[in-house]
């Protein structure tokens, strides 16, 4: 009886098997797995990457666009020139291209797009870089001329990021739910909490060369669920997979490729440098040198992600290692803090937001920090908690975040941000960083605006989150890097 | 019947009243804003401002909470901070996945849990008896989102029958919809029916040591007439009592089965609007699970009239 069992139950597996997505004919379409739902589809409007990880050069463009290797190259601008004093640019923009709901792309979008963006009540989270362009000319449909107040030498990477993308004035409103770009893919349907679909626009400039013709964005939190998901053949992708506990299974599996790169994730330990005794800066290098960024990486992060020494990466232009001036030294650690009179043992908290990367890193500081006498408790809080008090209230000691911004050094010329750093002469490196027209005397600035943070431990500097990406083998063309958070899915291909 | 009738529409505007109020003050006291969550750590505070006052999150509480009872009173719900889309449109879908799943689970869970238990009670203390106790045992035992996990790894992972998450949408037509309801219908009705079985067992074998039972063998009726048609009306009281029980958790353990199966259902929903601080839309959706709940109750009430008409006189 139990073999009769065995061999009904085989027949209805054989026969189920070519529903279940295990075929081989569908090479023009790909689900590709993302952990978050983002909110809305406009990304000049809202902050989340996981709306640039849909829209971004798939449904909208930007004038330049970051390239993989995070190099700035030509997309609707076909080219520019930049005025001696950096502050004129002047933008010759593709003749010939449509919005995907016909209307013609000019100049008079840019400027639309960009006044757009500097509003009053605009909510772009780089509205700075746009509020700061004095006026915008447009000579021609085709050129469009930008007159900063200031110089910005990070100008042409912000126009390239997804809060640059330009936007049709008629469809600019209904962006957030209906997105209408110039890109290859138009906006296909949202399942709101489960996918969202993309199809390929045949209006494109070059729609020969798109191979896919509908891929599919399946938003899965759950980390068992995106292994199950890739296992079971549901999702052909997972850029940014989350469940890196499971990596090995994938690693060891010939249906599967694992690629492992990084993006501009700076991991680090932020210190309240207002509270005491953390405004003494004895005691903050004592927490950077009690450290052992190695144990992390391999505790929090699976042995994957380069350390870093300041808030810097190795991809960005004019990084330097500082990982050396703050080597792992329990000693020194313990004989600093003693220098700086603390009474031991000192009690602090280490607030953890819900990432894999700050709750299992947190267990191994705390325990790092209790081998000087630090007894750290730890505080479990969800997103928006952590948003509110840490971020928002300044109101904790230590916490665990990545920066994934990129090239975002000036955040530690602001007093007012959340780690509190306040020092003049950081401020100044950073106006020189900014307004520095010569490309190796600004490198220099850069230089010394990473080692000046690192000197004075403004925070443990841990390191760079890597990105893993698992795919069916057979799926070509995914970044290996996040220089910023996009899937380029023109590029993307079945082999 | 008719005074039985008023007090419980009575009982049940007055516990959505009393829901809205907890519900508005606990999202209240919730630390945390929308416009934070929706803009990140890297936003200006100034954008940060622009935002809140666009989604009216910076208006006086009570100005809020009349606003939103006016709301659901004249059939607007409100629009999504973090969709920007009506409340509507997202409660909608959401619904049309949970509630043909948790009645998939409560059919599988009745069926399952009403013929196990009367199997066990009519196989008192011999082996079927003791099989079926022993599994229901270890079934109460089982976590949902475990058994849901278990079932992926075989029924998706291992032999790929079924898929192991996501949900195409009944637009995507029946039978591909239905078969992304599967699992998690049988992870929630297996933990569920494994307590109803054993409910119904102890309910059976109560009702069969009554007096009138052992009277209607004793006139001749043999013990399967007698079950159907004195024991299983008695037992059903308990059963009914479970049974509406079971049917309110189950809504809930939905958002825990959503959550394993990446299902796009009202907890789901309701999940990730916490998180997003979307406020509009967890106030809205608790509203509708506390109505489901009450409504459940309500017909459970209802039921018991119908199973024993005594009820309905009896002064409460």
């Amino acid at each position: 009886m139990p073999r009769t069992c065995y061999a009904i139950a085989a027949a209805i597996a054989i026969a189920l098997l070519p529903a279940s997505g295990h075929g081989e004919e569908k090479k023009d379409t790909l689900v590709l797995g993302m952990i978050l739902e983002p909110p809305g589809l406009d990304p000049t409007a809202g902050a989340a990457a996981a709306i640039g990880e849909v829209t971004h050069y798939n449904i909208f463009e930007g004038l330049t666009k970051i390239t993989a290797d995070g190099t700035v190259a030509p997309l609707l601008a076909e080219s520019w020139s930049v005025s001696p004093d950096q502050k004129t640019y002047t933008f010759r923009l593709r003749g010939g291209i449509r919005f995907q709901n016909d209307e013609p792309f000019t100049a008079a979008d840019v400027k639309f797009s960009f006044e757009r963006d500097a509003a009053e009540s605009s909510t772009n989270k780089e509205k700075a870089v746009y509020a700061d362009i004095a006026a915008i000319e447009t000579p021609d449909p085709l050129t469009v001329v930008l007159r900063l107040k200031q110089v910005n030498a990070n100008f042409l990477f912000n126009l390239g990021e997804n809060t640059g993308v330009i936007l049709e004035p008629k469809s600019a409103a209904s962006d957030a739910t209906h997105p209408v770009g110039t890109g290859p893919f138009t906006f296909d349907n949202w399942v709101k909490g489960a996918s969202i679909t993309l199809a390929k626009w045949p209006g494109y400039r070059d729609a020969a060369a798109i191979k896919l013709d509908r891929v599919t964005f399946r938003i899965v939190n759950d980390p068992a669920a995106q292994v199950a998901g890739l296992l079971a053949g549901d999702i052909d992708a997972f850029p940014r997979f989350g469940a890196l506990d499971s990596l090995k299974q994938f690693q060891g599996d010939a249906r599967f490729t694992v690629t492992v790169g990084s993006t501009e994730g700076k991991t680090i330990l932020a210190i309240n440098n207002k509270r005491k005794p953390f405004d003494d800066v004895r005691v903050r290098r004592a927490i950077a040198a009690a450290i052992d960024r190695k144990a992390i990486i391999d505790g929090a992060s699976n042995g994957m992600g380069v350390p870093i020494g300041s808030h810097y990466t190795p991809n960005d232009p004019f990084y330097i290692d500082l990982t050396g001036r703050s080597p792992y030294d329990p000693a020194k650690a313990k004989a600093l803090l003693k220098e700086a009179g603390v009474s031991l043992p000192l009690k602090v908290t280490l607030t953890l937001p819900p990432p894999p990367y700050a709750r299992q890193g947190g267990q191994i500081i705390a325990a790092e920090l209790a081998e000087i006498g630090i007894d750290a408790r730890i505080e479990m809080v969800e997103w928006a908690q952590w948003l509110d008090g840490v971020y928002k209230h300044k109101n904790y000691d230590l916490t665990i975040i990545s920066h994934v911004e990129p090239r975002d050094l000036a955040i530690y010329a602001n007093p007012d941000y959340y780690f509190q750093y306040d020092s003049k002469e950081f401020r100044d490196i950073m106006e020189k960083v900014n307004t520095t027209a010569d490309a190796s005397e600004r490198g220099r600035w850069l230089e010394a605006a990473q080692r000046g943070i690192a000197e004075d431990a403004v925070n443990a500097f841990l390191y760079v989150l890597p990105q893993v990406t698992v795919a069916k083998k057979g799926v070509r063309g995914l970044w290996r890097n996040s220089p910023i958070f996009a899937n380029d899915l023109a590029a993307v291909s079945w082999q | 019947m008719g005074r039985f009738l008023l007090q419980r529409l009575a009982g049940f505007v007055a516990t959505l009243v009393a829901a809205s109020v907890v519900v508005f003050l606990v999202l209240e006291v919730l630390p945390g804003d929308a416009a934070q969550v929706m803009l990140g750590p890297e936003a200006p505070a100034e954008t940060v401002r622009a935002l809140a006052h666009k989604l009216g999150v910076d208006r006086p509480p009570l100005a809020r909470y009349l606003g939103w009872v006016e709301g659901m009173a004249t059939g607007d719900l409100g629009t999504s901070y973090a969709y920007d889309t009506p409340v509507g449109e997202l409660v909608a879908p959401s619904l049309a996945l949970t509630l043909p799943l948790a009645a998939l689970a409560m059919t599988l869970n009745t069926v399952l849990g009403l013929t196990l238990g009367l199997y066990a009670a009519s196989r008192h203390n011999r082996l079927g008896d003791i099989v079926v106790m022993s599994l229901s045992q270890i079934g109460i035992a089982l976590p949902t989102f475990w058994v849901g996990i278990l079932l992926i790894l075989l029924f998706a992972v291992a032999l790929g029958w079924l898929p192991a998450g996501g949900f195409p949408g009944w637009s995507a037509g029946f039978w591909p919809a239905l078969r992304a309801l599967i699992l998690p219908a049988v992870a929630l009705a297996l933990v569920q029916g494994a307590i109803l079985a054993r409910v119904t067992r102890a309910a059976v074998l109560d009702v069969m040591r009554e007096d009138f039972v052992r009277t209607a063998l004793a006139k001749g009726l043999s013990p399967g007439a007698a079950l159907r048609r004195h024991v299983l009306r008695n037992a059903m009281i308990p059963i009914v009592t479970v049974l509406g029980l079971q049917l309110s958790s189950l809504l809930v353990l939905t958002i825990v089965v959503e959550n394993v199966f990446s299902l796009p259902g009202l907890g789901h929903l309701i999940l990730n609007a916490i998180a997003n601080r979307d406020i509009v839309v967890v106030r809205d959706a608790v509203m509708l699970l506390a109505a489901m709940v009450v409504v459940v109750n309500f017909v459970v009430d209802l039921l018991y009239v119908a199973i024993d008409p005594r009820l309905s006189l009896r002064e409460p």
